[in-house]
């Protein structure tokens, strides 16, 4: 909401008016955010009234451009170019004189341009630093000044707006009325309220109405003007402070509607009273009605719409937009005034439906002063009886009864407990006071002191006592309450899940992979690109009903559609090496999805009604993968390098497993889209919790990738917490290493093997590594050999070579058993 | 030749005469330093230490002297041999240090070359920036909690107090998830986690929660749709605002400097009353120290408490909650904030693991 200074302070009465950022100041500590402070102008040297004497249209250029006489002063006529067309002869302008110096310092000069000699220039309000109106020149009303008259004074230029965005539950911050009170309480000066004005007693009805749906209207009142002259303009004044509070001059009607609008903060409407038919009715929308409204749309009513409609039909989209049928007229002259109390909620759904957020609605939407209609239609009336010579008819249409605000009480030190502040004696009533509520001190039968506040009308929001708190706290000042640290509680620390989930993230960024955090949303289309058959899981995503790209729609089930496409994004611009890592949610939907039961929040849902919407929630795991491509280690002086490979996903994969605290193991799997004959399931035990190895050729070519790329994906969330605790006993005896090379056809998993030899060689064994396989001529077609060293020590004693080579062929012996391996020879 | 009882005079015996040892040791003792290194010297030795060595040849000769004349002829050989030794000792010593200076000097590499290896690696400064939160306030007795991205209504809004039809519902951009019926959302904030933390955990609580969010903003330099909060919340009997206060002074110390402070302004958040907007001094701020908007805070609504079963009566809270993006942003002077989320490790990898 912008406000100009000098209407702002108009019903403020202070001895010494504050400086435009001085009142930003002030409004900015009571909680009303600023968003600009704009001075206007800057103007200096010679702007005057002028009116317009003749007009000589030149037509040898591209645009129009007129040749004007201006008288500017007693018998000084100037001639100007202009290039604006709205106005005409007799016209009342402003005008910038020679040495004349406008926003944006541009010195106005006596020159030739057109092929004539231009004494000044006539000026739009824009440019003269009013508001951002440059549909034309400002054309004043006639009779507001004479030629010659100081244009500095009329046009108030020694003035400043001040655009403000009160927050959603402060609707009566959004009126000059409501911001002036709030710098009478934030400065303590006296206030002159405006919404205070005589009403006189009605005769009779001013329009019959009917209210059929309470709840969506809760107060209709009605006011009839007839015989305004519908010739007569807007007062320059009520214009100026439309067009800086930056509202543009439609005509008087309209014009004062908004007025009294930005004046109070009630949204009135204007009806063209011969336009209607019958009695008003307010109710819904019934199904398939339409209505044109003012922007000459056609819309198709729902029926939540809150409508006005009179015999012809819906006429007015309530609080939101009026008709065009029923629209005053530059001919109208019989004029029924509208003011009503709106459903906030109800309006919020139609603007959201309709796409339609105006200055009625938005004010509407976060509650209107149920007592203020009749004082603004009075006003209303009144501006159009002054300035129209309407006759103000003596009915006065008021049906429904608006609820008013309830009394709150609390302990009258309540706000000092919530603030930790001993504020002084009496602040509580004299701040509660002062922003309008009745205000009584009792004590309670347990004699403590309570205060109860009968909430003004325009306080809607003031509904329990966390509410007055607010109040008081932020009038005595934010800035009063005390840096306190509360006393420590007794944490206990990261869980265990927190504490590995964290090594898992620095392992991998410390195994050379970066970390990125692509956005879950994808494109659907990328699980044809993986080759997913059409029942695969993957597929079975969550969907979003409003996604920012209209293709990337669901939420992702795997985080390799996201780490790929930013993968491809850093090889576009140039990168070759890339090794990058997510750890985020996937979103899983549940074979069975359950609704989410319709809670209440008057208090604490049962266990059992938090665990059906908790049920009711798409599983959420923690996923980590990574992906991989060009070298794993650089080539350079040292040699090749090596390009990353399968083996490296798998490496990753596995290390992932070793942060965490768990020993993965590896099986061959066939999962896409990773290569069926390179592709690894990582399991705990025999539970699968992810897969690695090297994409599909075909998953490669689809989205363009580098030959080779490999990726990883674990659950984990999967990953059980192991909770044994190493207790290791380190042997200070000496170790028998020796060496083994088995046989075993090709097709057998080293992991088995080494899990055989492993397992069978006793106690004595301390470790065992495979450190080279060989296939060729040697060992023959379908074979490869195992080469192991095995590395025995005894707790307790020197180990014997005999001790150890037993232990080794038992070892052998299980491997030649079970899996056919033979000793190499 | 003499005869077995003639007595011998040793300075008949030539080889142990005093000028014939001396010759010797001055002839080792030129051998041994004209050998230029530890081989040549090792090939000299034997012709002056070895068994066929002049001295070694002379002390056969002893035996057959007089006993009278072995003592002094004895220990003339010993000094001539003693003396040899020293000088193959010295000279090997001085050897050695050359051809261990040699060797280290031969064996020196250009060690400037580079030796990037391995690719480098880095966390998400997101990752690292949440992490230091975290640990800010663990170290203050605050527990770690965790919540769904995709959440319901309930914990995002209605319990948060947000009315169905309250503007400030509309005011947080909402993704939706599907069918419009679902009364899921993606979380627009890490607000809910309060709730839910009111209902797993045993009072008081002292929690913080750093996690994803969204909100239909389009991706810009200061704006994206995907984002990450810190949500604080403590209940507890007696907490007030300067309690609040204090708390984000702390917070604010340990993210920018000792000299950094807060100042609260009133505002509106439902599930907050009073509401605050937080703002944070910054000392190393672009163009001179100054207030940076950094966040929301406030007293918990009662009715939150009240609809996760809480006594407003008994227990106060307060919570706040900034946003971990905006606060990259300012605090490393970063000028577009696409660069967080379109994932190009040139961006990333400065950051390494801990920065």
């Amino acid at each position: 909401m912008r406000v100009p200074v000098s209407w702002l302070v108009e019903h403020l009465g202070f001895d010494e008016v504050p400086t435009p950022d001085e009142l930003a100041e002030a409004f900015t500590r009571i909680g009303i955010e600023v968003e600009e402070v704009s001075p206007l102008g800057p103007v200096t040297g010679p702007i005057v009234a002028g009116r317009v004497v003749a007009i000589e249209e030149l037509t040898e250029f591209k645009k129009p451009i007129r040749y004007c006489q201006v008288e500017v002063g007693p018998e000084q006529v100037n001639n100007i170019i202009c290039g604006a067309t709205n106005f005409v002869e007799g016209d009342s302008v402003v005008v910038a004189l020679p040495g004349a110096v406008l926003p944006g310092e541009f010195t106005i000069a006596e020159r030739k341009t057109y092929g004539r000699v231009s004494q000044g220039m006539i000026c739009a309000a824009d440019e003269l630093g009013i508001g951002d109106d440059h549909s034309g020149i400002l054309v004043l009303p006639t009779g507001t000044a004479q030629p010659g008259d100081d244009a500095m004074e009329l046009l108030g230029l020694n003035d400043s707006v001040i655009e403000l965005a009160p927050t959603p539950d402060r609707g009566y911050a959004f009126s000059v009325r409501g911001l002036a009170r709030e710098i009478a309480c934030a400065l303590d000066v006296p206030f002159g309220d405006p919404g205070v004005i005589e009403i006189p007693e009605p005769e009779g009805e001013a329009w019959p109405v009917h209210i059929e749906d309470r709840t969506g209207c809760s107060r209709f009142v009605a006011r009839r003007v007839t015989g305004v002259d519908p010739t007569a303009p807007t007062p320059w004044w009520m214009r100026r402070r439309l067009m800086l509070a930056g509202m543009r001059s439609i005509s008087l009607p309209v014009d004062v509607t908004n007025y009294v609008m930005l004046e109070l903060g009630q949204p009135l409407h204007a009806f063209d009273a011969s336009s209607l038919s019958g009695a008003l009715t307010v109710r819904r929308a019934l199904a398939g009605e339409k209505l044109t409204t003012l922007d000459d749309s056609v819309r198709a009513l729902d029926t939540d719409d809150i409508v006005i409609s009179d015999d012809s039909g819906v006429i007015s989209l309530a609080g939101v937009m009026g008709g065009a049928s029923t629209e005053v007229q530059d001919t109208s002259s019989d004029i029924l005034l509208e003011a009503a109390n709106w459903d906030p909620a109800s309006i919020a759904r139609t603007v959201r439906r309709h796409k339609l957020p105006s200055e009625a609605a938005k004010r509407f939407e976060r509650t209107v002063d149920p007592a203020l209609a009749p004082v603004a239609l009075e006003r209303a009336a009144k501006l159009l009886n002054h300035y129209a010579e309407g006759q103000i008819k003596p009915g006065r249409t008021d049906v429904g009864v608006p609820a008013l605000p309830e009394p709150v009480s609390m302990p009258i030190d309540l706000p000092d407990r919530i603030a930790g502040v001993r504020y002084a004696r009496g602040v509580t009533a004299r701040r509660l006071g002062q922003i309008g509520c009745q205000v009584s001190v009792t004590t309670s039968e347990e004699g403590q002191t309570i205060v109860t506040a009968v909430p003004p009308t325009w306080r809607a929001d003031l509904v329990q006592p966390a509410d007055l708190v607010e109040e008081v706290l932020r009038l005595e000042g934010y800035d009063t309450i005390p840096s306190v640290l509360p006393p420590a509680p007794a944490g206990r620390g990261l869980t265990e899940q927190q504490r590995r989930r964290r090594t898992v993230w620095r392992t991998l960024a410390e195994a050379g992979f970066v970390e990125v955090k692509p956005f879950p949303f994808i494109d659907p289309s990328v699980f044809d690109a993986f080759g997913l058959a059409e029942d695969d899981v993957r597929r079975n995503t969550v969907g979003v009903l409003n996604p920012l790209e209209a293709d990337k729609n669901v939420l992702a089930t795997t985080l390799l559609p996201g780490l790929l496409e930013t993968l491809q994004r850093n090889l576009a611009r140039g990168a070759k090496d890339v090794a990058l890592y997510n750890i985020a949610q996937v979103t899983l939907p549940r074979a069975q999805q359950v609704p989410v039961p319709s809670l209440g929040v008057d208090r604490r849902p049962t266990e059992a009604e938090v665990a059906s919407m908790l049920a009711a929630l798409p599983q959420q795991p923690l996923h980590v993968a990574g992906v991989l491509t060009g070298h794993r280690e650089l080539a350079g002086w040292w040699g090749k390098g090596r390009i990353a490979d399968w083996s490296d996903a798998v490496e990753a994969a596995r290390r992932v497993g070793q942060a965490y605290g768990v020993q993965l193991r590896v099986v061959a799997s066939d999962l896409l889209p990773w290569h069926p004959g390179r592709c690894a399931e990582l399991r705990v035990g025999d539970w699968p919790v992810g897969h690695a190895g090297e994409l599909h050729p075909k998953v490669i070519e689809a989205l363009g990738l580098p030959k080779r790329t490999v990726a990883f994906e674990l659950d984990l969330d999967a990953l059980p917490l192991d909770d044994r605790r190493p207790a290791p006993m380190v042997s200070p005896y000496p170790p028998v290493l020796l060496d083994v090379a088995l046989v075993v056809d090709a097709g057998v998993p080293v992991q088995s093997v080494s899990e055989v030899l492993g397992g069978s060689a006793g106690e004595l064994l301390e470790d065992i590594r495979l450190f080279d396989v060989y296939t060729g001529e040697q060992v023959g077609e379908g074979k490869k050999s195992l080469a192991y060293s095995l590395r025995f020590r005894a707790p307790d004693r020197t180990l014997t070579v005999e001790e150890a080579t037993n232990a080794r062929d038992t070892a052998v012996a299980a491997a030649a058993e079970r899996l056919g391996a033979a000793l190499r020879a | 030749m003499s005869g077995a009882n003639d007595p011998y005079d040793p300075k008949e015996v030539a080889a142990l005469s005093a000028e014939h040892l001396d010759a010797a040791v001055q002839k080792a003792r030129e051998a041994f330093a004209g050998a230029a290194d530890l081989e040549a010297l090792a090939s000299v030795k034997p012709g002056h230490l070895g068994d066929r060595s002049p001295v070694l040849l002379a002390r056969r000769e002893i035996g057959a002297l007089p006993p009278k004349a072995k003592a002094e002829a004895g220990k003339r050989v010993n000094e001539a041999q003693s003396a040899i030794k020293t000088a193959f000792d010295e000279r090997h010593a001085v050897l050695q240090v050359e051809r261990d200076e040699r060797v280290l000097r031969e064996e020196s590499v250009d060690v400037t070359l580079p030796w990037d290896r391995f690719p480098r690696g880095a966390r998400h400064p997101i990752t690292t920036l949440a992490e230091r939160i975290g640990d800010v306030f663990v170290a203050m007795g605050y527990e770690i909690a965790e919540g769904p991205e995709l959440e319901t209504e309930w914990f995002n809004f209605d319990a948060l107090n947000f009315g169905k039809d309250h503007p400030a519902r509309s005011m947080q951009d909402t993704f939706y998830i599907a069918p419009s019926d679902s009364a899921l959302v993606l979380r627009t904030h890490t607000s809910p986690v309060q709730a839910r933390t009111l209902l797993d955990r045993e009072l008081p609580v002292y929690v913080v929660c750093p996690g994803r969010t969204f909100r239909t903003d389009e991706l810009d330099a200061t704006h994206t749709p995907v984002f990450h909060q810190v949500e604080g919340l403590a209940v507890d009997k007696g907490l007030t605002m300067g309690h609040l206060k204090g708390t984000l002074d702390a917070f604010a110390r340990s993210m920018f400097g000792e000299d950094s402070k807060t100042r609260l302004r009133p505002s509106f958040f439902p599930f907050t009353e009073p509401s605050a907007e937080v703002d944070v001094w910054f000392p190393e701020k672009k163009g001179g120290a100054g207030w940076v908007e950094w966040g929301g805070c406030g007293m918990v609504n009662p009715n939150v408490l009240r609809a996760c079963g809480v006594d407003p009566d008994v227990y106060s809270g307060f919570a706040f909650g900034m946003g971990l993006e905006r606060t990259l942003q300012f605090r490393n002077g970063l000028p577009d904030m696409r660069d967080m989320v379109e994932g190009d490790v040139r961006f990333t990898q400065p950051f390494g693991t801990e920065a």
